[in-house]
């Protein structure tokens, strides 16, 4: 058996998998997190019991999609914060003073909080849900699901 | 008013008429085409065309030069002619794809159609006459994943199609061979083959499949509806202006234009609404059918009622929808009139009904229907 050179057989540690056309990359989000709104201002305004404003402030900031676990927990508890802190009868009213965008971000946070409950959060998260979905409809509760930016 | 032709109960996956709208091709989400054929009130099954291996997932008939071509998931497609003795014949097409084909349209001037695959690219044939055959030729970049659904530009070149990568692409399907070269277009100047015109993206937030695309009669604007429960319209002739309606109802499955600046959407929500298409926004525009309660008669349903309650534990068995339509509508199709100007439609749905929606006696009817 004629000996096999080990250049020869160097061409066995290429994988061929990685050269293989088919494989998807997933694409990357080229963008710059700009979550970094002030979230000492937020907690001023929960303070002083400014909840709706509180709740604008944190949605307008764009709280979703930070790659940074660490950042996805705070931006979850200061959301979590925020609607238990708004009593059950300001939940309406704060919900219609936000714009389309800002009640799909809401839902998204809201199941997101229905994932990791704490005591007595998921009934009053049940009221804002069924709030919100009284003015978006399914389509907010679908989105929740399609989204890739999830809360 | 509707008419409603039922097929059976077993899903129509899809569905396409013939060009005097007396024959009918559909396919039960089988390997199966059956054609049928208009019969006094009801339909009569003419032919079966089933050379495919596996399931079908796309019809197109071409209204003049009455071919049928069917694409399925085995990654061939059929061309269908039908013969002097009344028979249909049938060409493999070679596609060249490793995938499944996942949806078919002849183009405007039926010289060339479009396939869609899941091997990530657009095969457009054209037929070549010297071989007597039809030839694909493949469109590859920048395509990252499966195509959803193709639809032709009026001027026979262009093509738009919806992908699972949650983007929307226009494209050239010029074939030097079988064409002259088209003018420029608000989609662009130059267009060689597979030339990527423009790229849409369905949403920021990144998500949603597109489901369908449509491009208006004229072709300057392009509307789909994506997974995200929303319907966009491009508009080229506005600086590639999208605007995009988050709908709060259930995604639609598929869309045409009935109007020049109405579109009509159909999908999860069994019932078929209507868009209207401003300058710069898109408005819901209104639900083709009218929720209809059931009315209870008189005093037989005080014991209903409580044999319900003790048996259901509810007041009403309410297991039919209030539609038409009791499942999800796969596909629309235009039946009278054409795209901008369209009297009657189809939609086809997994409830194995096929029903045909007339316009004008549906505004008659309805008051609050906005066209």
């Amino acid at each position: 058996m004629a000996k096999v050179q080990s250049s020869e057989r160097a061409f066995r540690t290429v994988d061929v998998d990685l050269y293989s056309e088919d494989n998807y990359k997933e694409e990357f989000d080229n963008e710059v997190d700009t979550g970094t709104t002030d979230n000492n201002q937020i907690t001023s305004l929960l303070n002083a019991n400014k909840n709706a404003e509180a709740l604008k402030l944190f949605l307008s900031g764009s709280p979703l999609g930070h790659k940074d676990p660490a950042e996805k927990k705070t931006a979850l508890e200061l959301a979590i914060r925020i609607l238990m802190a708004t009593k059950v009868g300001q939940i309406e009213k704060a919900v219609a003073d936000l714009d389309n965008d800002s009640r799909d971000i809401l839902m998204k946070f809201i199941y997101k909080g229905f994932e990791v409950p704490s005591d007595g959060s998921s009934a009053h998260l049940l009221l804002w849900h069924e709030k919100i979905f009284d003015v978006n409809g399914i389509g907010s509760v679908v989105r929740v699901l399609t989204d890739k930016k999830r809360a | 008013m509707t008419t409603i032709h039922k097929f059976g109960a077993t899903p129509i996956s899809c569905h396409a008429w013939s060009g005097n709208r007396s024959e009918l091709a559909l396919s039960h989400n089988s390997k199966d085409v059956t054609l049928y054929n208009a019969k006094g009130q009801g339909w009569e099954k003419t032919a079966v065309l089933d050379q495919h291996d596996l399931r079908v997932t796309g019809i197109d008939w071409a209204p003049t030069t009455n071919r049928i071509v069917t694409c399925s998931s085995d990654r061939n497609a059929y061309v269908w002619v039908k013969g002097p003795d009344g028979q249909w014949k049938y060409t493999l097409v070679l596609l060249r794809i490793n995938r499944a084909a996942t949806c078919v349209r002849w183009s405007p001037e039926e010289n060339k159609f479009a396939v869609g695959s899941g091997a990530k690219i657009i095969s457009v044939c054209y037929y070549e006459k010297d071989n007597d055959w039809w030839v694909a030729k493949h469109i590859k970049k920048p395509l990252k994943s499966t195509i959803t659904s193709i639809d032709w530009h009026p001027n026979n070149i262009l093509l738009a199609a919806g992908s699972s990568d949650f983007k929307v692409r226009v494209y050239s399907g010029f074939i030097k061979e079988i064409e002259p070269k088209p003018s420029a277009t608000p989609w662009g100047a130059r267009m060689p083959m597979g030339n990527l015109m423009t790229e849409f993206s369905n949403s920021p937030n990144g998500g949603g499949w597109v489901h369908a695309v449509s491009f208006s009669p004229d072709g300057s604007k392009l509307a789909w509806a994506g997974h995200d429960s929303s319907i966009s319209v491009a508009d080229a002739a506005n600086d590639m202006l999208v605007m995009k309606l988050k709908t709060n109802l259930l995604p639609m499955c598929s869309l045409t234009w009935i109007r020049p600046n109405t579109i009509a959407a159909a999908g999860h929500n069994c019932v078929p609404y209507t868009f209207i298409v401003e300058s710069d926004a898109v408005k819901l525009g209104s639900a083709m059918e009218e929720d209809k309660k059931k009315e209870s008669s008189g005093k037989t349903s005080a014991m209903d009622l409580f044999k319900n309650k003790d048996k259901l534990g509810q007041n009403e068995l309410e297991t039919k929808l209030n539609f038409t339509h009791q499942k999800q509508i796969a596909e629309i199709r235009i039946v009278g009139g054409q795209k901008g100007d369209v009297d009657t439609f189809s939609t086809c749905s997994l409830d194995g009904k096929i029903v045909v929606w007339n316009l004008k006696t549906l505004a008659g009817q309805m008051k609050g229907l906005k066209i």
